[in-house]
Formats: C-alpha cells, sequence, structure tokens
C-alpha cells in the first residue's frame, strides 16, 4: 500500500522548502488520528470492560457509582458458582457439537459442490447454480414455518439433528468457496488432466491445497454464526437439556434477574470460545466478509 | 474443451455422460441437503400463505384472506411501521459512522490491527452476551448511562428499554454499536480497491483532502456503498434476535418488528397460514430492495 499520499510529497522536489511545515502537519495529523482512533476504540469496548469487571463484584457493587473498573476484591467464585447454578457445562456441549458437525459438514459438501460448479462443464450448470444462489436473497425467516413443520413431521423438533439437517447444506458456502475457485488458473486442471488425473484427483491435489485460505474462512465464518445463533435454536430446542449457549444464558436471565454479577460471568464465559477463535483467525474472517459480503 | 488425449477409445456420448455423473457425484452431497431442507420449504412457504393451517384443523385453502386479515391486524400495522423507524434510524448512521472509520483506518499507521479489531469486535460477540450487557447498561435507575446523564445534568433521562417512547432508540443505538464493524470492512475493502495512482495525480494538482474525497474517494466507493445499503436495510428488516432479548417486543408493542410478528403468529398462536403470509411480504419487501440493487448494477456497467 504505497498508497499514503503525503509521503509523495517529500520525495520530490520544489516542495523542500515547505518539508518542515509538512513535517509539523504530518505530526498534528497523526496525533488527531491516533486521539479519535483510541476514543473510538474505547467507546465500543466499554460494554465488555464493564462486563468483565462486574463480573468480579458482589451483585450489590455492579451498578455502584462511581464505576469501579478494577473490583478491589475480585470474587473469582463467581466463575466456579456459575456452573453448578445453571447447567453450563451441558450448555457449552450441546453449542460445541453444533458449531463443528455443522461447520464440518458444511465444508466438506461446500468445497465439493463448488468444484463441480466451477471446474465441470455440463448442461444446465449455469441455470442450476444461479437458481442456487438465487436462494441466498430468499430471508430465513420467509421460510422457516415450512420448515417446523417438516421437522416436527420427522418428529426431530427438541433435537439437535433438526438444526444441523437445516443449517449443514446452504447454499453461501458453495458460492463463497467458488468465489475463490474462479481466481485459480483452469490451465493448472488442464495440465492436470493431460497428465491423467482424474477429477477426483485434481480436487485432492490441486484444488484442495489451494484453496486453504477458504476453507480457513468458511470454517470460522461457519463456527461463529453457529456458535452466536440465537434465532434457530430458539424455535427449536425447548428442553433445558438442549438448550444451547446462547439460549442458556436468556434462561438464566430471565431466572435470576437480580444476580447481576453471575449473569455477567456466563456472558463473559459464552463470549470466550469465539472470542479466541476470532483473535487468531482473525485474517481469515476478515478475508471472507470482504469476498462475499454477505453473512451466512 | 476437448481434449483428445484420452488414452481408450470412448465414444463422446459416452465421455459426455461419464463426465456428466462425475460432476454430479461432486454437487449432490450439498444439494441433496439443500434440495429438501431449503429449496422445498422455500417452495412450500409461497402455498401456505394462501392457507388455514393450524396444527389443530385440517389444512384448508385460504385464498388471500390471510393478507386481507393483515391489512386490518392492528399488531401488523405496528410491526411493520416499528420495523421501518428501526431501519431509517439504523441504517444511514451506520454507514456514515462504518465509512468514517473505515477511511480513518485506511492509512499506513502503527496498531491499524489493534483499531480494526476493536471496532469489529462486537460484531463477532455472542448477541444475547452483549444484550444483556446493554440491559444493564439503560437500567433506568441504577444504569451507568443514565448515572451518567445524572451527572453531566440531565435530571429525566430517558427510561430506555422500559419507556415505550426511547425503547426503539435503544436498540437502534445497540444496532449500530454491533454492525458498523461488519460494514467498515467492507468500506476498508472497496477503498483498497481504488488506484492509488488517482491520488497521486490529485496530490500534484494541487487538490485537498476534501477535494480529493468528494472528487475520488466517494465515486469510487459508489458501487460499495450501494451494496452497503442494500444490505444494511435488508437486514434490518430481518432483525430478531437483539429486540427479543433486549426487550420482547416490549413495552407493550412498541419495539415488534415483523419477524417477530411472523414469530409469535407461527410459533406462539400455531397460525401458519397467516404467519407465512406476513413472511411472504418481508420476502416481497427484501426482493424489491434486491432488485433495486440489481437493476443499479447492470445499470453501471
Amino acid at each position: 500500500m504505497a498508497a499514503e499520499p503525503v509521503k509523495l510529497d517529500g520525495n520530490s522536489d520544489g516542495i523542500v522548502e515547505t518539508k518542515g511545515y509538512k513535517q509539523h502537519a504530518d505530526l498534528i495529523k497523526k496525533i488527531v488520528v491516533y486521539t479519535l482512533l483510541i476514543i473510538i476504540s474505547i467507546l465500543m469496548m466499554i460494554p465488555f470492560f464493564w462486563m468483565i469487571s462486574s463480573s468480579l463484584k458482589f451483585d450489590n457493587q455492579v451498578f455502584e457509582v462511581p464505576i469501579r473498573w478494577i473490583p478491589t476484591n475480585p470474587q473469582w467464585a463467581n466463575y466456579k458458582t456459575i456452573w453448578t447454578q445453571i447447567p453450563l457445562a451441558k450448555f457449552f456441549e450441546n453449542t460445541l457439537i453444533l458449531s463443528v458437525v455443522i461447520t464440518f459438514i458444511q465444508l466438506v459438501t461446500s468445497s465439493f459442490a463448488a468444484y463441480g460448479f466451477s471446474r465441470m462443464r455440463f448442461k444446465g450448470r449455469d441455470a442450476l447454480f444461479l437458481f442456487y444462489i438465487g436462494t441466498i436473497a430468499v430471508p430465513w425467516q420467509a421460510y422457516m414455518i415450512p420448515q417446523f413443520i417438516m421437522m416436527r413431521q420427522l418428529g426431530l423438533t427438541d433435537k439437535l439433528l433438526s438444526l444441523i439437517l437445516l443449517q449443514s447444506f446452504s447454499a453461501f458456502g458453495v458460492f463463497l468457496m467458488r468465489q475463490y475457485y474462479e481466481g485459480i488458473p483452469e490451465e493448472l486442471s488442464e495440465s492436470a488432466r493431460i497428465d491423467g488425473l482424474n477429477e477426483y484427483g485434481i480436487y485432492a491435489r490441486i484444488i484442495l491445497p489451494l484453496t486453504r485460505p477458504a476453507i480457513a474462512s468458511l470454517t470460522i465464518l461457519t463456527f461463529v454464526n453457529t456458535w452466536n445463533d440465537y434465532m434457530g435454536p430458539f424455535i427449536y430446542l425447548s428442553s433445558t437439556e438442549n438448550k444451547t449457549i446462547q439460549l442458556g444464558l436468556k434462561m438464566f436471565v430471565s431466572l435470576y434477574d437480580a444476580q447481576y454479577a453471575l449473569i455477567m460471568a456466563a456472558s463473559v464465559l459464552s463470549v470466550l470460545p469465539v472470542a479466541l477463535v476470532f483473535l487468531t483467525q482473525q485474517k481469515y474472517f476478515v478475508e471472507g466478509i470482504a469476498t462475499s459480503g454477505l453473512k451466512g | 474443451m476437448e481434449y483428445t488425449k484420452t488414452p481408450k477409445s470412448v465414444s463422446p456420448r459416452q465421455r459426455k455422460r461419464k463426465n456428466l455423473l462425475t460432476a454430479w457425484s461432486f454437487i449432490a452431497p450439498n444439494f441433496i441437503g439443500f434440495f429438501i431442507f431449503t429449496m422445498i420449504p422455500v417452495v412450500f412457504s409461497f402455498v401456505l400463505a394462501f392457507m388455514n393451517w393450524d396444527s389443530f384443523n385440517p389444512p384448508t385453502w385460504a385464498g388471500f384472506n390471510n393478507f386481507i386479515r393483515m391489512f386490518q391486524d392492528e399488531t401488523f400495522k405496528i410491526s411493520f411501521w416499528n420495523t421501518i423507524w428501526y431501519t431509517i434510524g439504523t441504517v444511514p448512521i451506520t454507514m456514515i459512522l462504518s465509512l468514517f472509520f473505515a477511511i480513518l483506518l485506511n492509512q499506513k499507521i502503527r496498531g491499524m490491527a489493534f483499531f480494526r479489531t476493536t471496532i469489529f469486535f462486537p460484531y463477532i460477540t455472542s448477541l444475547v452476551a452483549v444484550a444483556v450487557v446493554w440491559n444493564m447498561l439503560f437500567h433506568p435507575t441504577l444504569g451507568p448511562i443514565n448515572q451518567f446523564l445524572n451527572f453531566i445534568g440531565i435530571s429525566n433521562p430517558p427510561g430506555w428499554t422500559s419507556s415505550s417512547q426511547w425503547a426503539l432508540p435503544a436498540i437502534v443505538i445497540v444496532s449500530i454499536w454491533r454492525n458498523v464493524g461488519y460494514y467498515m470492512i467492507l468500506y476498508l475493502a472497496g477503498l483498497q480497491s481504488i488506484p492509488p495512482e488517482l491520488y497521486e495525480a490529485a496530490e500534484i494538482d494541487g487538490a485537498n483532502k476534501w477535494l480529493q474525497f468528494t472528487n475520488i474517494t466517494l465515486p469510487g466507493l459508489k458501487p460499495t456503498t450501494f451494496f452497503i445499503s442494500i444490505m444494511a436495510t435488508i437486514n434490518s428488516f430481518k432483525v430478531f434476535d437483539l429486540i427479543q432479548v433486549m426487550t420482547n417486543g416490549g413495552p407493550g408493542r412498541a419495539t415488534n418488528v415483523l419477524v417477530f410478528d411472523i414469530y409469535n403468529e407461527a410459533f406462539v398462536n400455531f397460525k401458519f397460514g397467516y404467519a407465512s403470509a406476513i413472511a411472504l411480504v418481508l420476502f416481497a419487501i427484501v426482493l424489491g430492495v434486491t432488485i433495486v440493487q440489481f437493476r443499479f448494477q447492470t445499470k453501471n456497467k
């Protein structure tokens, strides 16, 4: 990114006499930008600071004025109590099962299907693909009712399997993977074909290794979306032992609405796994969003 | 794309068939699941909108009755207008802020990655946790926000989520805070697609930053801006989670939105037909917005 226009001036002739002034202006600009960014960052993060600090207090200290950002006597016990107050471990287990299974199926079937749509030529391919991605434009809320009737008919309501079946085969994954495949030169597969590799071989030995970033993007997007999903589990999972962490947290809030510190401790725990995944894999997450411009 | 170097002699017709089979073997695992669990329900949802289906009585045809009923239904009207207000409240401010943040962050400055992460972070955190925290921050008497407003001399601060007048603005604030980072990423991608030479040339011509912004940046971002405005509009028509957790549609029906209405009619009142009719209206709106985008894009090319 040599796009920094200000730097250009320093190199070009004829502006030498204004160089001192320029540097001065640069410094001021830098200070302004940094100040703005620091203020914005603090504003964006305040709810999280408050969440963490409240999770380490007694209930009656949570709303104390002025806010004590660093608790004087941190109540680490809150993080122990919460596991016995609600079946948090079970909630985590359910969420983890959903996230891992859905992400895995999504990944395998999408990357496979994207190969078919991007590297194979057959009659009706483009029409089928258009139809396929056309459904991305249909809001899920518009067809969630027939899905529900279907799942009820199959006797799958209040089972994790219902959500796995409904969320594992999205057109979005195929679309995202195909976007990446299109960037791989066709000649690579053509020469492999001449060398006698069949389509499965080309997929496994050439395309798959080259699309690792795409796979990483789809993995993290799907995982985070499934982990944070609320409305799907909200419709399907009603009994406590089937609830996800999101539903469990909501249940806890409505049951014990005055246990502020414990609520905050549970909130921190529900955010933590996704925060860790995001902070370590941020690059792929951002790339996925910039490529697709869509959320799953 | 015919390759004649096939080792054994196979007729073109056989090859074609084999090719088709191979192609479908790649597509099928995804397609079968997709066909059953998405495509069939999509088609079925259109039919359902014209039926009476309440899960207790056998389904019957309703013709346009569901739609006629909708226009007499006070709750539908309220949720429709609440959705419109929510959209008007969130979309423009989110777009302006995300563009501003993207421009601030599109510079070679140390620590950019850190700032980008903090702005983007709310978007990836679980919605329930975020909504719960904001509910506490917005607490009418004890909450830090009203404590702060008191402190700076506002003696009668709004009741936020407990007041029918201020509940929607409270949700709008949280929604902007949560989504601004997402659109910022899209704007950053747009900014990076503008050729740097344009700025270099403008700099040589002596154009100041503001002129550069209005003559290069804004026109260059036109497709991005349009795309974002469509996405943000569609997303705000689909809002549900945030409202369910923060206010549950209340107080009264003050924050009842379209998807909330669909949810209640379908899964609380079990009026599948009527709920599907409302869902069809939602789909029509989303489709309308998408068509506008499509028209615009093809016109630009």
